[in-house]
């Protein structure tokens, strides 16, 4: 038994660290997370040359990672810096590729941005329910319906969108300047956009990509997760930080019981979360991943509400400002939980196991 | 026991919810009902409605120009405001200095601020907190110190709610160092006009502007502008605290985010299903709204007592922290209802026609992190629980 992390992983979780805290300050993150284009793409092309998207690859597909773990490292340290750079679009893409087969350079050297596009309005989640159809035109093939919430499409030059192909989910690629897109920023920073398909040309990829696109969601849980600990942990340091420095009623509040017990049972929680990740990182290739990433996501959604609302609560009025830092990881840790599956989506998951 | 309203009472509440339904302007309810905030001008437009029909000052006596309700019809009068979407009144003025000014202010402060309040000529805002002085309200540090028939202020006080609509402002001062820090505080009117005064809006969490940081350098303020006497503030500030706590469970306003939340959770979709029917979500808005459906009695039983007492007693600190945690967690249901529709920023859409969850509920996720807010305010719901803790448990 090791939990220690191996030598090129320790490398590279110092790397992204240094270069994050030193070119990614939080005034930096604010300002490019919330105006267009959501992200900055002089720093995302500097991410990419260390190393940040070759790491979410195997060997034998071009990249020098691509295991559980190589994605927990990545991402982690994005949490760490409330990172708003479309990284998870380039995690589930370099997964679809990767089955599909097909040149992953240009989207390991960061020089092609790709989105991934699942989710539609009335059918969050869960690609069963999918309503966007393909339907085979000339040589190709043309896409209809609307896909929402496209995390990175603000950005991207390349979509992967899943749509329903004989009564399958298929995989095609969607070139940006073919589709229509609405483009915004999110609530915690960051962009997406709306994918409007209306008989847009696209290229399919995979027939029958079940199986593809669960394994890209078990991989971008993980990555959400991941990043979620390193949210946690820099929204609870803070916390802690402000209890033993502000004072009240002649004390540092972080004398007062009710806030140390409460600063306590965050910690425990994000010990928790923090196995789980574990779990979900070592068991990502293998048969039971889809059970692991539903109890991890299901976990961690729960986690980080509470450490997110405790940290404002035990803050007061200070963490409810745009200025203070927490008030950014708060809304992260918070809308994290609307992406790829939300808490009790997941524990539903969990739930059907159970009749099996 | 008998929990329904007596006949008068229902009459009451009739007349109120037909005076609502006629005069209540569309734009103003719509604004409420999505939830992205009030203009100036509307806030002033339903005040000014309100004063027309006698209705502003509910708290206030009759002979300051109060409609002299009992606590029931005043808590049957929000009620229904609620019901019709009508926005809170802004309560500075109304039930914060008013009821300070009727108990404690001279009789010229009386008869020239009071109708100024109710016309809206003076709209009023808080000094009360500083950014070293939060929960620790009477640690606070601004000065006013007396020069002839001066005071002049100097300090910064923070959390001002809607100061940028103010032109006056009431503060605690420090005018004494010595003893208890609760023993030199005074209580004093400021018009915002004067100089040496600066206001800074605070952006908050999700963006929006309604608090303030206020600024006082060298600011000359008339001696006779003092509220009391000199150092005896506290009490005025503790006399004010109990009015602040006027519907402070806020039933109403959770009962307008339960019917958001199941309308809402009828129309979008998970597994192909209305979200409703999922009973993870169900058992979600069933736990809100059975602690909801505690909270109307627990607040009438309340109010009943303060009826017969004459005034709110320590345990309505139940109401405030139970009462917001209810609001809080229906919130949170709102924003979870929308799943991935809840991720737009408002505003910074590239195209502001499309449309994502139902009608009004763009700013779901952005209400909720605005709603944080209430269980720190007003005394957060840890002092609240300190409150209780002294009175009723008497330890």
């Amino acid at each position: 038994m090791d939990f220690t992390l191996t030598d090129d992983r320790r490398m590279l979780k110092d790397t992204l660290s240094r270069y994050l805290s030193d070119k990614y300050g939080m005034e930096h993150r604010n300002k490019v997370a919330y105006e267009t284009p959501y992200h900055d793409p002089a720093k995302w092309a500097e991410l990419a040359e260390l190393g940040a998207l070759f790491a979410l690859a195997p060997e034998d597909k071009g990249g020098f990672g691509g295991q559980g773990f190589d994605i927990s490292v990545v991402f982690e340290e994005l949490g760490r810096a409330l990172c708003p750079e479309p990284v998870l679009g380039s995690l589930m893409a370099a997964r679809l590729l990767g089955a599909a087969g097909g040149d992953m350079e240009p989207l390991l050297s960061g020089e092609v941005i790709h989105a991934v596009a699942v989710d539609e309005l009335d059918a969050p989640y869960d690609p069963a329910d999918m309503a966007a159809t393909a339907e085979a035109k000339g040589d190709g093939h043309v896409l209809s319906g609307r896909k929402t919430a496209v995390y990175g499409g603000q950005a991207a030059q390349v979509f992967l969108v899943a749509a329903m192909l004989n009564g399958k989910p298929a995989l095609f690629e969607v070139q940006a300047g073919d589709a229509q897109t609405v483009t915004y920023g999110m609530m915690d920073g960051g962009g997406a956009a709306e994918l409007m398909l209306d008989a847009t040309p696209a290229k399919l990829l995979m027939a029958d990509a079940g199986d593809a696109l669960a394994d890209a969601q078990n991989a971008g849980v993980l990555a959400l997760c991941s990043e979620a600990v390193g949210l946690m942990e820099v929204t609870h340091a803070i916390t802690v930080d402000y209890m033993k420095q502000r004072k009240q009623f002649g004390v540092p509040i972080g004398k007062f019981q009710v806030l140390q017990h409460r600063a306590v049972d965050m910690l425990t929680e994000i010990e928790q979360a923090r196995s789980m990740v574990i779990k979900l990182a070592s068991e990502l290739d293998g048969p039971e991943a889809g059970r692991f990433a539903a109890m991890t996501k299901a976990l961690i959604g729960e986690a980080a509400r509470l450490v997110a609302e405790e940290a404002i609560q035990m803050h007061g009025g200070i963490a409810m400002t745009w200025e203070y830092p927490v008030s950014h990881y708060a809304k992260r840790l918070v809308m994290l939980d609307h992406q790829l599956g939300d808490t009790d989506h997941h524990l539903g998951r969990v739930i059907e196991g159970y009749a099996a | 026991m008998e929990l329904s309203y007596s006949e008068e009472e229902r009459a009451f509440q009739q007349e109120v919810r037909e005076w609502l339904a006629d005069n209540l302007p569309a734009d103003i309810a719509e604004a409420g009902r999505a939830g992205d905030g009030l203009t100036k001008e509307m806030m002033e437009r339903w005040h000014a409605l309100l004063n027309s029909k006698g209705w502003l000052a509910t708290t206030w006596p009759v002979e300051f120009g109060g409609p002299g309700w009992t606590p029931v019809e005043r808590h049957i009068f929000e009620e229904e405001c609620c019901r019709a979407y009508a926005p809170r009144i802004v309560p500075f003025g109304l039930s914060m200095l008013g009821p300070v000014l009727q108990a404690f202010g001279s009789k010229e402060q009386q008869d020239h601020y009071l109708p100024r309040i109710l016309s809206g000529d003076d709209w009023w805002c808080q000094g009360y907190s500083e950014p070293g002085a939060g929960s620790d309200l009477a640690s606070l540090k601004t000065r006013a110190v007396r020069e002839g028939d001066h005071y002049v202020i100097n300090g910064q006080k923070t959390w001002t709610t809607l100061g940028q609509h103010a032109n006056k402002i009431f503060c605690l001062v420090r005018t004494s160092t010595e003893g208890k820090p609760q023993e030199g505080i005074s209580f004093i009117l400021v018009d915002l006009d004067t100089p040496g005064i600066e206001m800074r809006p605070i952006k908050l969490i999700e963006g929006g502007h309604e608090v303030n940081e206020v600024f006082f350098t060298d600011v000359k303020v008339p001696a006779e502008n003092l509220v009391g006497e000199e150092n005896k503030g506290w009490t005025i500030a503790k006399y004010l605290l109990t009015h602040e706590r006027t519907n402070i469970a806020g039933v109403g306003f959770s009962m307008q985010a339960l019917e958001e939340v199941k309308a809402l959770a009828r129309k979008v979709k998970r597994g192909g299903r209305p979200l409703i029917e999922n009973p993870l979500f169900a058992a979600r808005i069933a736990r809100a709204e059975i602690q909801l459906e505690a909270m109307k009695i627990t607040n009438l039983r309340m109010l009943f007592q303060a009826q017969s007492q004459g005034a709110p007693g320590p345990e309505t600190s139940i109401l405030k922290i139970k009462g917001t945690v209810i609001h809080q967690e229906l919130r949170d249901l709102a924003r979870r209802a929308l799943g991935p529709a809840a991720a737009p920023f408002p505003g910074h859409v590239s195209d502001g026609n499309i449309v994502f969850g139902p009608p009004d509920t763009a700013h779901n996720a952005a209400r909720y992190f605005n709603n944080r807010k209430t269980s720190i305010f007003g005394g957060s719901n840890e002092i609240q629980r300190n409150i209780l803790t002294k009175t009723m448990l008497e330890m």
